[in-house]
């Protein structure tokens, strides 16, 4: 009995191996095989920032069929294998050390959450696996002490930010007087060191006359709009998410004030053209691509890839535009640096991001993006305004 | 001038007439079976997020899905009783404490697997339209939550104090056995009562959606501020709780216009102890003697 059933195991052992290299041999890229090279993702794929995950997502995608139909790299296909961190620091944590230990992944991408992104920083210098962070903005992100870094950005960075919310103010809105509004958590206080460091640095030509903090759970804001009002503030600096972002401008809207409103980008990440209604597009904020840009050869590309893949016809289908144009080019520079490592190494790989001379993107040209000093791929003139029109996000002229 | 102190008196009674009137369904229920729904927050919620389904997203007309959510609402909150309230009570635990919350949270998260997690934006002609006070536009919908609140609370204490129905309801709460003797079906009445603090917790919902955003969060922090304002008011009074309401939505707005936002909830939850140090009952409350 036993000496059969021995042999029935072992033939079922040889048809599931059987079946598993068939797999791998004949199904499309979607399949991972042992010669494949494997890319992570940890990001928000559910809950409140899902389209964010989702946008990553698929910038990545569309990069990495191109660079496969293209043959690979190393001669290898990459494969992209995606890891849910809800918004969470600890499940990001987890899932990044999965990623390392159990898929190894040659490099990994990182989402929208700056807390999140912070706790996976020491992970990834620590294994010595190259970070691609392609929404984050937080400043410490990149410069996290380090040394050497593994954390590349390819994405906006709050001071940089601070500073460009700050120029537009002043030459779009002629601002003298500034009111910030800012959400009460560490996002909202890095931002506020980032904002008076950079009125500090423009001399006296501007001077914030109010900072109000913004509860997640505010309902009305007139009181702290009505503050500022009386200060004297003639332009209005928003660091906010999409919802309490939104309380704000109805509150502004109540009060039938028509003071401008320049924003971070944390109120794309949302509905917040719903949650707002009419007076959405009296918001400017600030963005690294937008699809509505004059069109290049790579933006043809990347959007006709993008109709292929996920029924994209015209550039307002395109949700959360940032993460998409942000991890596309990442991970054209990330292949073109294994490329020039010739190897899968970490550390050959950090070295050789930080050599690339040239490449045309999506959202620029760039030129020696990185450096073994400066991981930002991004850089304030790369920086543009759009608001919100019929539900499209639209470059502001 | 005028505007910064008209300012946060039209927003402190807008946001503060919403607690007040959250948390008159804790009165209710307390008035007749000492026993509140610690998750009215929930049940608002709820309200708000049915009346977005039915409205917004299967294109139901306003009267209709205002009443459906309603009706929901209540028949959940009379479901909480029987399930999270009624058992324990029958074996003289407070665990309901602890059970009625827990069921909350149930529902929350069941919400948010089913609804989502994206918060959403109610649409409402009545927020959209709006007069003008003293060079301040306030909106019908915000004008009308105070007077809502207010008639409500008035018309409560008047049926509970006055009417014989309100009467039957106070001896169950007074002595339960003495009433099931003199023929009052206590449980249908503890019962009933629960369905209407449902129901408020949903008028509360649905009136407070198109200003807020909806989602499964939206009513934990009202839940908790709506339970300080009922015991600052007292609970045994219903315009005691209304005023409460007003009180903290008013002192909030205040401390914000004057001293910045950085503090608000620190100062008023702050003053709320305060006062209850001073007057433990609330401020409307009767003392309550307990005879053990």
């Amino acid at each position: 009995m036993k000496h059969i059933s021995n042999n029935k195991l072992f033939s079922f052992n040889r048809l599931s191996i059987a079946t598993v290299a068939a797999f791998c041999l004949s199904l499309s890229s979607f399949s991972v095989c042992a010669d494949d090279i494997k890319i992570g993702l940890v990001a928000a794929l559910t809950g409140p920032s899902a389209q964010s995950g989702e946008s990553i997502t698929r910038g990545l995608t569309v990069a990495i069929d191109e660079i496969n139909a293209k043959g690979g790299v190393l001669g290898k296909k990459i494969v992209l294998v995606r890891r849910d961190d809800e918004s969470s620091p600890p499940k990001g944590v987890v899932a990044a050390r999965e990623l390392i230990s159990s898929e190894k992944v040659v490099a990994f991408f990182g989402g929208i959450d700056t807390p999140v992104s912070l706790a996976i920083t020491p992970i990834a210098n620590q294994n010595k696996v190259p970070f691609m962070d392609v929404w984050a903005a937080g400043t410490k992100i990149t410069q996290n002490g380090a040394n050497p870094n593994y954390v590349f950005r390819v994405s906006a960075q709050d001071d940089l930010v601070d500073i460009a919310l700050l120029k537009y103010a002043q030459q779009k809105h002629g601002a003298k007087k500034l009111g910030l509004i800012l959400v009460n958590n560490p996002w909202g206080e890095s931002n506020e060191k980032g904002l008076k460091s950079a009125v500090a640095a423009g001399g006296s030509k501007v001077e914030i006359v109010g900072v109000e903090k913004l509860e997640q759970t505010d309902i009305d804001v007139t009181p702290q709009l009505g503050r500022l009002k009386s200060a004297g503030a003639d332009c209005i600096i928003l660091v906010a998410n999409a919802a309490p972002g939104a309380q704000m401008m109805k509150s502004r809207e109540r009060m039938g004030w028509k003071v401008p409103v320049v924003s971070h980008w944390g109120i794309s990440g949302g509905r917040f053209d719903e949650l707002v209604g009419e007076t959405a597009g009296d918001v400017h904020f600030i963005q690294t691509y937008s699809f509505f840009s004059k069109p290049t050869e790579v933006s043809k590309k990347v959007m006709s890839s993008l109709g292929t893949h996920y029924g994209v016809k015209t550039p307002a289908d395109v949700i959360a535009p940032v993460g998409t144009a942000n991890a596309y080019d990442a991970m054209q520079l990330l292949a073109k640096a294994i490329d020039k490592a010739k190897s899968t190494d970490g550390d050959e790989i950090r070295k050789a991001m930080e050599q690339i001379d040239e490449y045309s993107g999506l959202i620029k040209n760039y030129k020696k993006p990185f450096s073994p000093t400066d991981h930002e791929g991004l850089a304030p003139e790369d920086y543009i305004m759009v608001h919100y029109e019929g539900g499209k996000t639209i470059p502001v002229n | 001038m005028l505007e910064q102190l008209c300012l946060p008196l039209v927003s402190g009674l807008g946001v503060g007439s919403m607690y007040g009137l959250t948390a008159l369904g804790y009165h209710v229920t307390y008035r007749v079976s000492k026993t509140v729904n610690f998750s009215q927050g929930s049940s608002l919620m709820l309200a708000a997020v049915l009346g977005f389904t039915f409205q917004v997203s299967l294109n139901w007309s306003v009267h209709l899905s205002v009443l459906s959510s309603l009706l929901i609402t209540a028949l959940w909150s009379m479901l909480v009783e029987r399930i999270a309230v009624r058992p324990f009570v029958k074996n003289r635990s407070d665990a309901w404490l602890m059970s009625t919350l827990a069921l909350g949270l149930v529902l929350e998260n069941a919400v948010l697997f089913l609804f989502g997690k994206d918060p959403r934006g109610m649409p409402s002609s009545w927020q959209e339209s709006y007069f003008v006070i003293a060079g301040l536009r306030v909106s019908v919908l915000q004008a009308l939550i105070p007077l809502v609140g207010i008639a409500i609370s008035l018309m409560l204490g008047w049926i509970l104090n006055k009417t014989r129905f309100g009467k039957s309801l106070l001896a169950v709460s007074l002595n339960l056995e003495a009433a099931k003797i003199m023929g009052i079906n206590a449980e249908q009445v503890i019962s009933f009562s629960y369905a209407i603090s449902g129901l408020l917790a949903g008028i509360a919902g649905l009136m407070i959606a198109p200003i807020y955003t909806v989602s499964a969060s939206m009513g934990t922090l009202f839940g908790i501020k709506a339970f300080a304002v009922a015991i600052l008011g007292g609970l045994d009074s219903a315009p005691g709780v209304m005023f409460g309401g007003v009180l903290l939505g008013l002192i909030e707005a205040l401390i914000i216009t004057f001293l910045g936002s950085t503090y608000a909830l620190m100062f008023s939850f702050g003053i709320t102890i305060v006062a209850l140090f001073i007057m433990p009952s609330g401020l409307f409350g009767k003392k309550s003697i307990k005879k053990i």
